[in-house]
């Protein structure tokens, strides 16, 4: 994974310096509240309903043992005990004192971690895909080009006051784990003829106004990657409406400049860019690819005996085999998920003590390093298929091995009513009450994939119009109330999700998703995702069976 | 008394009055220096820019952001030579940011302390992308 030189951790050091000068100066009341808020935004502190919530950066979402012990000691020493994990990749700590963030940033810096624009209208920490460097179906490894990315954007001083957030996910394989096609800008990475080309998206996002975004560029040469951002982002900057913060985002002016006029205005002003001082170089390339290296895999035979032996006397190892474990690129490897869906949970929640057995088992298993994904899991990515029963043996004990990725219980869910202050409705206990009423494993593999995707509000942080099915709260008349959608994915067939009808209140949920499921059950042709069935029959037999019985 | 920092130093000896954009494009005898507000079109002063003595940048808010994306172009684009300055919603944590997009004169707003805002001017000791008169921390490193 990329290494700090001396460059960039005196950068992280300078920021902690100037972020502990901002809060004492906070504090003592020379730094008017108004103002403090939007620079500790920058630096990922909301003050939320409780308490304040402390957004870490993670990088694409690569860390080291080394970086989640770290982590582990900061939720016990400056907060409760546990992290959250987000579903663009990073860690948040629910319950940090104000006072206390400068020394827990300095804790970070301390292992190349920070909180460095995990929030506020700038340039967010960049996301990838989580298989990156080790999918069967990458065409190159997307993290050297993230990395370039998060160099750039940070403390990019003409895009640190824009007319709203900015999110930019890179992708490099088939299949789009990375929702490129739902963030302000997406870098797809593509193999024309033998060479490496980008081709970028802008103007996807969620929230209030969803929107999949348009193809703005191709056969992009890989040296002009940030000459090309820096000319979106300079006509954002400069045309992006800051009269609405809901008409804020680049979807909006990309939609109403329309895509092609939008995509000319970047284009003229790339010109004065183009072969400019940004144009990447080769040795810079090559400086970042050189951090991450094809790790010191053994040569080993794909097929291991031992492992069908288990699968014929251990179903629960076979369930998670088959459901969590995902094929690698090198041969006697495999990439392992940790579902953080444990019924009871909330979403995405992990305590220290997981955190440290993570990275435990990373150093034994995985050379050492851990993913966060954006359906707030976990990815060792390169453990020997030998070793896959010990440390499956290993996650149960650490509750860490439920089996349900990809599947309803593997609800990517928002902190809603419970930590959120712009919640309109509680989401954490609504995934509980379906993970409840969906407790038998069996039938939930019967049921295949399908991406349950809850929001507490239409900010959409819970990606509820990408899901397969989609839970969004809304508030009537002072009550909390879910609107349901079906249809959406975040994956390369992108789309959004269509309301079903009227919202249901929180205890009818259960019984809704249960019939959206029968509707699928009984219309599937074989093993037809739910998706699939939904886009072949289109909504009205689900709207028939759960407004008509 | 009307201070700023112009070139890392306080002082009160300040160029104005300033034009507005308006006045200035009406002008026949071109004014040296002129006013330009967030919302207003830098590049209605393009071909001036080389005559121009002071280009004063408004920031309506500290949160209006434009003002950066007009100094790049000023100082990159149309090669601007002259005092580049930032007035309006000024705060000294922002400084930094606004001298590497090209600022070089600062009229803070009421209240910020303008010895404090010097002394966080200088900032970060590397820019990982390019800015004014710096080259992006990538070929600093190759060098
Ligand atoms: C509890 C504090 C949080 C607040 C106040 C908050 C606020 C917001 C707001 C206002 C938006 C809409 C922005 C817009 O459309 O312009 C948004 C979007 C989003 N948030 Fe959050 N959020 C919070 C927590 C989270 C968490 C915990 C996650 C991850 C689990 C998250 C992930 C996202 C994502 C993915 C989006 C959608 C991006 C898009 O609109 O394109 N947020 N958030
Ligand atoms: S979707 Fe709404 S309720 Fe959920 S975290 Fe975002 S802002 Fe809060």
């Amino acid at each position: 994974m990329y290494v700090y030189d001396e460059y960039d951790q005196k950068m992280v050091d300078e920021r902690v310096a100037q972020y502990r000068d901002q809060t004492n100066r906070f504090l003592a009341g020379k730094l008017p509240a108004e103002e403090f808020q939007h620079l500790r935004l920058r630096n990922g502190l909301y003050i939320q309903r409780l308490a304040p919530m402390l957004r870490i950066a993670v990088p694409y979402g690569l860390m080291s043992s080394r970086q989640l012990r770290k982590l582990a000691y900061i939720t016990r020493h400056f907060d409760r005990g546990y992290a959250h994990l987000t579903t663009r990749q990073n860690v948040q700590l629910n319950w940090p004192l104000l006072e206390e963030v400068p020394d827990i940033l300095e804790e970070l810096a301390s292992v190349e971690m920070h909180a460095i624009q995990s929030s506020g209208n700038c340039i967010r920490n960049v996301t990838s895909d989580q298989y990156a460097g080790v999918a069967q179906d990458e065409i190159e490894d997307s993290r050297p080009w993230a990395e370039i990315i998060r160099q750039w954007s940070t403390f990019h001083p003409e895009f640190n006051w824009l007319p709203r957030k900015f999110k930019i996910a890179v992708s490099s394989a088939t299949q789009d784990r990375a929702a490129v096609q739902v963030h302000d800008i997406g870098v797809r990475i593509l193999n024309n003829d033998g060479v490496t080309r980008f081709e970028i998206l802008a103007g996807g996002g969620l929230g209030r106004t969803p929107v999949i975004a348009p193809v703005i560029r191709q056969n992009l040469e890989p040296k002009h990657l940030l000459t090309y951002l820096e000319a979106i982002l300079r006509v954002y900057n400069r045309y992006g409406r800051r009269d609405n913060k809901y008409k804020a985002r680049i979807k909006i002016l990309v939609r109403a400049m329309t895509p092609a006029v939008f995509a000319e205005k970047v284009d003229a002003e790339w010109q004065t860019l183009k072969d400019g001082v940004g144009t990447l170089t080769d040795t810079e390339i090559s400086r970042v690819k050189g951090h991450f290296t094809i790790p010191p895999y053994e040569t080993l035979d794909d097929h291991v005996p031992e492992i069908d032996d288990r699968i014929a006397d251990n179903s629960g190892f076979s369930n998670w085999l088959k459901q969590n474990v995902k094929p690698h690129k090198q041969a006697g490897y495999a990439i392992v998920n940790l579902a953080l869906k444990q019924t009871g949970i909330p979403p995405g929640d992990i305590t220290d003590k997981q955190l440290e057995t993570v990275a435990d088992l990373a150093d034994e298993f995985s050379f050492g390093e851990a993913r966060v994904t954006h359906e707030q899991n976990l990815t060792l990515a390169d453990v020997p298929k030998r070793s896959l029963f010990s440390l499956w043996q290993a996650l149960v004990s650490a509750e860490l091995a439920t089996p349900n990725l990809g599947l309803l219980t593997d609800i990517i869910c928002c902190p809603g009513g419970d930590y959120c202050s712009l919640a309109n409705a509680k989401s954490i206990p609504v995934a509980e009450a379906i993970q409840r009423q969906f407790d038998d494993l069996d039938s939930l593999h019967v049921l295949g994939d399908l991406d349950l995707n809850i929001s507490g509000c239409m900010n959409a942080c819970g990606h509820h119009h990408v899901g397969n099915i989609g839970i969004l709260g809304v508030d009537k008349k002072g009550k909390e109330f879910y609107q349901v959608s079906i249809g959406g994915s975040g994956f390369e067939d992108a789309s959004l999700a269509k309301i079903l009808g009227p919202s249901f209140a929180r205890n009818e949920i259960p019984d809704v998703i249960q019939k959206l499921v029968n509707v699928h059950l009984d219309k599937r042709e074989g093993a037809e995702r739910f998706l699939d069935t939904y886009r072949r029959i289109g909504i009205d037999p689900y709207k028939q069976a759960v407004y008509t019985s | 008394m009307n201070q700023l920092i112009i070139d890392l130093e306080i002082t009160t000896d300040v160029t104005g009055p300033l034009a507005t954009l308006a006045e200035f494009l009406a002008a026949d005898q071109k004014p040296s220096a002129v006013l330009i507000d967030s919302d207003e079109d830098i590049e209605s002063i393009k071909e001036f820019a080389a005559t121009l003595s002071v280009i004063a940048l408004n920031f309506p808010s500290f949160l209006d952001g434009r003002a950066y994306s007009s100094a790049n172009l000023l100082r990159r684009e149309y090669g601007y030579k002259g005092e580049l300055r930032a007035v309006g919603d000024i705060r000294i944590d922002q400084l930094e940011q606004m001298a590497r997009c090209g600022f070089n004169a600062f009229q803070l707003a009421d209240g910020q302390n303008i010895e404090q805002g010097l002394e966080r001017l200088q900032g970060f000791s590397f820019s990982y992308q390019p800015a004014f008169n710096r080259e992006p921390l990538f070929r600093a490193r190759a060098s």
